[in-house]
Parts: structure tokens; sequence; C-alpha cells
């Protein structure tokens, strides 16, 4: 079983296209990873499917970077 | 015949009859698979007979609370996907606006424009996924135009124009198109409820001197579902016999 942060980063390299070592966890999806308004809409949908959870709208634009992703699956998972 | 959408399946609303029987037909000839949606279990049953092999018909009443989601689901479930959404359930409640009660507007743009806003936010992400989508609506000349007494419906058609726009520019990175394909008069059960008075006005503005035929529509959307489309997006396909050129 991976890691919650194994699995998030697995979904940002798919999601985004990038490669694995450019997935630091201060990697900001807009500024770092080349994400545009729709990739990181998908993003957060995507990471929803994995984590079966609903993020907020409010929260989701909160998530900008993978550690920020990281941290909210973990707060929110059970 | 042509097997151009061979393996991609298409949801098509309002096929039991008129245009979008015709659309059905067009799709499952170029080999697609088709999920046509009817507002009764009797019509449902009529498309599944016509379609053959090639397809199914499902009950929708797009108006429904949850019913978009349940039949997307449902299909997703069935056919693994949706390749070719054609958004064509229509209705009118026509009347002069000085006539027209509240009832009669909000059922209007309730099934011609926030249907069409529902349906395709359900498809749009296995489309997203995939890469590959096509997104069809059938507005009308009168969205462009304006018609006496469907103030209402030519609200709906225009809105489903600047609706189709404005998707087609968030998603056409994802390779997915959504363009328009707006009929002029076509014969259908629709056009028959138009009086003699209103027929005999409206050729005269027809250069064609005809009404359209329901296949020379759905000749527009078959080729906007095509691969050879695919640079076309947030367009609209006017088929009127020259009744107005835009």
């Amino acid at each position: 079983m991976s890691t919650i942060e194994e699995r998030v980063k697995k979904i940002v390299i798919e999601q985004l296209g990038v490669k694995e070592e450019e997935v630091k966890p201060e990697a900001s999806f807009e500024n770092d990873l080349g994400a545009d308004s729709l990739d990181t809409v998908e993003l957060v949908m995507a990471l929803e499917e994995e984590f079966e959870t609903e993020i907020p709208d409010e929260e989701a634009e909160k998530i900008r970077t993978v550690q920020a992703a990281i941290d909210y699956i973990n707060k929110h998972s059970a | 015949m042509s097997s151009s959408l061979s393996g991609q399946i298409a949801l098509v609303t309002g096929a039991t009859r008129g245009i979008g029987k015709a659309i059905a037909e067009n799709l499952v000839a170029a080999g697609a698979t088709v999920v046509g949606t009817a507002t009764s279990e009797k019509g449902a049953a009529a498309i599944s007979e016509y379609l053959g092999e090639q397809g199914t018909g499902k009950v929708l009443n797009v108006t429904e609370a949850g019913a978009i989601d349940t039949l997307v689901a449902e299909i997703q479930k069935e056919f693994g996907k949706i390749d070719i959404l054609v958004n064509n359930a229509g209705i009118t409640r026509d009347n002069l606006l000085m006539r027209m009660k509240d009832d009669e507007w909000d059922q209007v743009i309730e099934t011609n424009l926030t249907a069409v806003f529902k349906i395709s936010k359900a498809v749009m992400r296995g489309m997203m996924k995939n890469r590959h989508g096509r997104i069809i609506n059938i507005g009308s000349v009168v969205g462009t135009t304006g018609n006496p007494g469907q103030a209402n419906y030519c609200a709906a058609k225009a809105g489903l124009i600047g609706f189709s726009k404005a998707l087609a520019k968030e998603i056409a990175s994802r390779g997915v198109t959504v363009n328009s394909v707006a009929p002029g008069f076509i014969d259908t059960d629709m056009t028959k409820a138009l009086t003699d008075e209103q027929r005999e006005r409206i050729f005269d503005t027809i250069p064609a001197g005809r009404l359209g035929r329901p296949e020379e529509i759905a000749a527009a959307v078959g080729f906007l579902a095509s691969a050879g489309a695919a640079y076309i997006t947030g367009e609209t396909i006017h088929v009127n016999g020259g009744m107005s050129m835009v």
C-alpha cells in the first residue's frame, strides 16, 4: 500500500505530465509545474476521486503546492 | 458504409423522432453505438427498435433532478465512455411576450438551455480524461434572427451558442470540441404545428424554396462528430437553405 504522499505525487505526475523529480513538496502547481486553471481543477477532481473525498471550492483554492495537497489529504482522510 | 465512428459511443437527447432520430441514425451509419433518450418508456422502446443492435433507447426527463447524472453514470457503466454528446432535446411554448406566462418561459429555458449545461457538465469529465470528445448542441436559426412569439425559445437558443463558445474555449486543450448546428425550418412535428399563414410567410424567406429535411441537419452533426472536424470548435453551422446568412 502506497503512502498518501506517494499517491498524491503519482496523481500530480499523471495529471500535469511532469517528471517525478520535479514534484518536490514545495513545488507550486502553477508556477513550477506549468499548470493552468483547468489543470488545477482537474488535479483537485483527481484527488477527490483517489481519496474518495469532496474538496470544497474554498479549500481547493488553497491547494497550490504538492505539500499543500498532501497536508489536506492527511488532515481529511480517516 | 463508412465506419469512421466505429468504437465510439454517442448520447443523443430527444431521439424519438424528427431531427434527433435522423442524427441517431446518421451516427449509427457511421459506425457509432448510440444511446438515444426519450421522455417516456414508449419512446425509449421505439428508439431501441429503430437503432437495433447498434444502440439503445433510454428514458430521460431532463428537468427531473438527478436524472441526468444517473443516466450518464449508467451509460458509462454499460459502455465505458461517452465520446459524442448531441444536445438535441427541445420544446417550444410559443406566445407573444405580452401574453407569455412565467411558466412558459421557465420550461423552455430549463429544457433547452439549463439541461444542456447539466448534461455537458456530466459528460465532459470523461471526455477530458480521454483527451477526446465532441459536444454538439442543436440551436436554431431563430436564436440569431429572432422570431415573434418565441422570445423564450430564441433566448434559449441564443444562450446555447454563447454557452458553446465559452465551453469550447475552456476545454479545447483537452481535445474536446463544442459546436452548434442551427437548423432553419425543417420538416418535423415541431414545424408542422405552424399555421398555414406562418408557413407561407416562412417560405418566402427561404431562398431554397423548401423546408429542410432532418437528414440534412444530421449530416452536419455527423461531420462535426467526425475526426475531420477536430480543429473546428466554438463554431455554429447554419443549415437553413439560405434563410439567414451569418
